[in-house]
């Protein structure tokens, strides 16, 4: 069913709190577990791209004490905007999400962590026009791939490279000086004061069942107007090409979840495939982030994958070997392939390197990027085979006479 | 209750003694770090390992290795 957009209400623009408020009213005085029955009942899962249950982030962080809450906003994925333009737009319905995640939490120290510059511009004047019951501090997110993954924040909250740290514990449990730390996309925590603001239902009417309330999406590539959008959850992938404009050029494919995500063919079904876990499962996708990019037919999907491998290669934190070692390798194979240089074997040394670095590191990068170049073999299989034989469909001038 | 071994990727320097030590459950790769056949990652300690295991974690250089009760 296509659920019409309805006026916005994450990017309803606020330049100002006093804006903010005439929007929203004030903020609901609401105790800890109101908060995180409210949050429950709304089914709100994470936006940052694991999609786990706020509700139960929001539980195993009250369970321990001196909690500490933090508003993630590093946004690494380089074909993501969403947090960016959600702070530029409406920084202040992301603070009252940290204020609520503090009091669900029992937190006595807030962070927002963003880049410097969306911090110069937006996040930092926001701060000083509220007075929060729990202070916020600002550091400084890098521009890293790497940045936004939860044990990396807690590092550079630390005042220590942002680069991820090695699991058990979780951060939940012992993260910023040894507290237990909620990390929070900024999206979730947007999220979180809508909620609080017009409650569980409301919430969940912006959305279908399967994927409640509205949610932000990054679209990009072949489409007429690429940028964020405030959608419903579980659009299908047409209504969400169709608000971006619809495409600009005649497309193969789309990259779904970012470079950690995958392929979705463009076949007469995929229109409508809706952004829903059960949907994209089979493409081992997952609505993510909300990132999108439509990839033209008049490019070699297998020269767009290698560039990313080779992104994600130059992006790892290099402190585990297999990942230092394998992602290099990696890259220069999916080079070679995506150059159609004749060879037997490439595919199979693709997967073979793969399997070794998959579950091997401290964090979730080799597997991220193991995902996508599975994903990358799987939908341009007919490609694969192609460019084996030194022959490209989409660059005829490597065409060699057969 | 069973023993796992973790490793400490972010220690782990691929010295190499851990596979020496208990060859039963560790090989190394081609970069010289250690490589389970284990399809989860995760591995799993049978009890007449479980000394060896003990010897492995002390004698990392980078002490990369723990023992979990699981």
């Amino acid at each position: 069913m296509t659920r019409v957009a309805g006026p916005a209400l994450l990017l309803a623009p606020a330049r100002s709190y006093a804006e903010h408020q005439t929007i929203w009213g004030a903020l609901p005085r609401l105790g800890p577990r109101q908060l995180v029955d409210l949050v429950g009942a709304a089914g709100l899962t994470g936006r940052g791209g694991a999609a786990f249950p706020t509700a139960r982030k929001l539980a195993a962080v009250a369970a321990g004490s001196n909690a500490v809450v933090v508003a993630n906003g590093a946004e690494g994925e380089p074909a993501s905007r969403k947090d960016r333009t959600l702070l530029h737009t409406a920084p202040h319905l992301v603070l009252d999400g940290l204020q609520l995640a503090a009091r669900a939490t029992g937190a006595t120290s807030a962070y927002v962590y963003a880049p410097e510059d969306t911090m110069r511009a937006v996040v930092a004047a926001a701060i000083a026009e509220r007075r929060d019951a729990v202070p916020v501090a600002i550091v400084f997110a890098p521009d890293t791939f790497l940045a936004g993954e939860e044990s990396a924040v807690v590092s550079a909250i630390e005042r220590r490279p942002a680069l991820p740290r090695t699991t058990p514990p979780r951060v939940f449990e012992k993260g910023v000086q040894g507290r237990p730390t909620l990390v929070q996309n900024v999206e979730s925590l947007a999220q979180i004061a809508l909620i609080a603001y017009r409650g569980p239902e409301e919430f969940r009417r912006g959305g279908t069942d399967a994927e409640p309330g509205p949610r932000l999406v990054t679209i990009t590539g072949a489409v007429a107007a690429p940028g964020v959008y405030e959608v419903p959850g579980g659009s299908s992938l047409g209504d969400l090409l169709y608000r971006a404009g619809g495409l600009s050029e005649p497309i193969q494919a789309l990259l779904v979840g970012g470079f950690h995500g995958g392929w979705v063919p463009l076949d007469k079904h995929a229109a409508r495939l809706t952004l829903s876990r059960t949907d994209l499962a089979p493409y081992d996708a997952a609505p993510g982030a909300g990132v999108i990019v439509a990839q033209p037919a008049r490019t070699c999907g297998l020269v767009t994958s290698a560039q990313i491998v080779s992104y994600l290669a130059g992006q790892g934190a290099r402190q585990c070997g297999p990942c230092r070692n394998g992602l290099p390798t990696l890259a220069s194979t999916m080079g070679a392939l995506a150059a159609a240089t004749p060879s037997r074997g490439l595919d199979v040394e693709v997967q073979r390197v793969a399997a070794l670095v998959e579950r091997r590191g401290a964090c979730h990068h080799p597997a991220g990027t193991v995902r996508l170049i599975r994903s990358t073999l799987r939908t341009f299989t007919a490609e694969v085979g192609r460019h084996l034989t030194g022959y490209c469909s989409v660059r005829p001038e490597l065409r060699r006479a057969s | 209750m069973s023993e796992q071994l973790q490793i400490d990727w972010t220690a782990c320097d691929g010295r190499g003694g851990c596979a020496e030590l208990l060859p039963e459950l560790l090989t190394l790769d081609e970069w010289g770090y250690p490589l389970t056949a284990s399809a989860s990652g995760s591995i799993d300690v049978p009890d007449h390992l479980v000394a060896h295991a003990r010897t492995a974690v002390r004698d990392c250089p980078l002490m990369a290795l723990r023992l979990l009760r699981t």
